[in-house]
């Protein structure tokens, strides 16, 4: 239990700081990592409550892909200038305040002990596989939902792919069977000329 | 609390057990490559440094730790540091889950598959941070390169080990080769066999590796993401680029070669003949011939163009990946012996 403590301590006190250092950092990218950093203590106090596919999806899905691709555009961004600027902590911090009270307000609504039940994490036997559990409660009684959610999601791929797909005439495409048929001729011609020689 | 302390020791000493062959394996598997690939090119390759050569790994060591390590003034130090910490940390992390034979493996979990997933998804974070913290033009472009690549094909690798755990119902890796138990006919590499090479070639992209190594790219942007370090900080990198080549190999030989089982399995007289053998020898074995294909393919393939690399990934690798899912799936339902009954 000792350790269990420990660990849940370290990683929870990380979670606060990268959260706070989040907001605080004057680089983006900086800002970025910190979230990323974030992700990952989450994902620990998420093990520790034995809820290993979540956490490990959460690595996998918003480290893994979602934040890489965060970073490759921040990065590519010269969000120099906008960094540079002061005041802007202090001029956006009357709404901070109120929008933190607000979801104080909520958490505590909701992770109070008549809506959330058992606060202690109660530890399963070694054969419980997390990822099963919620099979079963997503396929079952959540089925409708998990559909909606489903073609939500190939609504929003269409949608994304509809948006910039610029029909056929703007676009710059490589035929890649064009190009594999190349022959030397194509490209190439030899020209037979008599050589110019040294003039005397 | 001395209670406590005692598992915890005796889990570091395990650390330490897969770790130390882990890193001796990196070094000689630096000496391997530039010996395999001379001989594929005819040439000698490394013989100066003790016999046959065999000193060349820890020379090179030897050097890359007394030569200093540059801090580019314009760079942001504290994240150039950190990058190549990152770059062998998730690859060295990764082998907790690797079962090396029957019961020997350190963390035997439920969600082994989906933990090497979530751990090598990491490593893009070092070729990222680094080739930004550089502030040089070459590096960020090798880490932008590498960034849309590797997203690319993580794809198309989850893909690939969904195929697995739907058909060994199970995403513990111990009991993956347990259900491939039975011989050589029995492991997934046949029903598997386009997911086998989808996984391989996804494998091959993840870690940078020549025909797709666009990170570095040393006849276009020099040395890419690793252009502005020197010393043990480009040690760092090669050494985990390649642990987590061999933790590709191991994780292939595993799910698709049936890990530590004998090959010989079922066939009898030759059951017998090798059951002195221990698992930990074929599981090696079989991770020395994907050791083996990486280099084989380093010498012989020429870099892909950076389209190209995008339309193998998007275009051939994910939906050969998603037509099997369905594949896999009718044949479950069908019970098709042996593999799924």
């Amino acid at each position: 239990m000792y350790i269990e403590q420990l660990v849940f301590i370290v990683s929870s006190a990380a979670l606060i700081g990268c959260a706070l250092m989040m907001v605080i950092a004057k680089n983006t990218v900086h800002s970025a990592l910190f979230l990323v950093m974030c992700f990952v203590a989450s994902a620990v106090l998420w093990i520790l409550l034995e809820a290993e596919f979540l956490a490990l999806i959460l690595i996998f899905v918003y480290v893994g892909a979602v934040m890489t691709l965060f970073l490759f555009v921040i990065m590519l961004l010269n969000l120099d200038i906008i960094s540079r600027e002061k005041g802007m902590f202090v001029r956006f911090l009357p709404i901070g305040i109120v929008l933190i009270l607000g979801m104080l307000a909520m958490m505590v609504y909701v992770i109070s002990p008549e809506h959330f039940g058992h606060l202690v994490p109660v530890h399963e036997s070694a054969d419980y596989s997390n990822i099963k559990e919620l099979g079963m409660v997503l396929y079952t009684q959540y089925v409708y939902p998990l559909e909606a959610a489903a073609a939500l999601l190939l609504v929003a791929i269409i949608a994304a792919v509809g948006l910039t797909f610029r029909g056929k005439a703007h676009r710059k495409a490589q035929n890649i069977n064009e190009q594999l048929l190349v022959k030397k001729e194509d490209r190439l011609t030899i020209l037979k000329m008599p050589s110019e020689g040294k003039e005397e | 609390m001395l209670n406590e302390l005692i598992p915890l020791i005796w889990i570091i000493a395990k650390i330490l057990v897969i770790l130390i062959p882990v890193l001796i394996a990196v070094a000689y598997y630096t000496y391997a490559e530039r010996k395999v690939i001379g001989y594929i090119q005819v040439r000698i390759g490394p013989n100066r440094v003790g016999v046959f050569g065999l000193g060349q790994p820890i020379a090179d060591a030897v050097k890359l730790l007394f030569k200093e390590m540059i801090l580019p003034t314009a760079s942001n130090p504290i994240l150039f540091v950190i990058a190549p910490v990152i770059a062998i940390a998730p690859a060295l992390a990764a082998w907790a889950v690797i079962p090396f034979g029957d019961g020997l493996v350190l963390a035997n979990i439920n969600a082994g598959l989906l933990y090497i997933l979530a751990i090598t998804s990491l490593g893009v974070y070092s070729v990222l941070i680094s080739g930004w913290a550089s502030n040089s033009k070459y590096a960020f472009l090798g880490a932008m390169r590498s960034a849309a690549q590797v997203v690319s094909y993580e794809i198309a690798m989850g893909f690939a080990l969904v195929v697995v755990l739907m058909a060994a119902d199970s995403t513990n890796l111990s009991q993956i080769v347990l259900h491939q138990s039975g011989g050589f006919w029995h492991w997934f590499w046949l029903p598997l066999l386009p997911v086998f090479v989808v996984f391989f070639i996804s494998g091959v992209a993840e870690t940078n590796r020549l025909p797709f190594d666009m990170a570095e790219g040393e006849s276009e942007i020099v040395a890419g993401f690793h252009v502005e370090y020197s010393g043990i900080a480009f040690a760092c990198f090669f050494l985990g680029e390649y642990a987590s080549i061999i933790l590709i190999c191991a994780v292939t030989a595993t799910l698709f070669l049936g890990g530590w089982l004998s090959p010989f399995q079922g066939i009898p007289g030759l059951e017998q003949a090798f059951a002195f053998v221990p698992g930990l020898v074929w599981f090696v074995l079989k991770t020395w011939v994907f050791m083996f294909i990486f280099l084989w393919i380093r010498a012989t393939f020429p870099r892909y163009r950076y389209d190209q690399i995008m339309r193998l990934g998007w275009k051939i690798l994910i939906p050969v990946a998603v037509v099997w899912i369905a594949v896999i799936g009718i044949a479950i339902q069908l019970h098709i012996p042996p593999w799924f009954t």
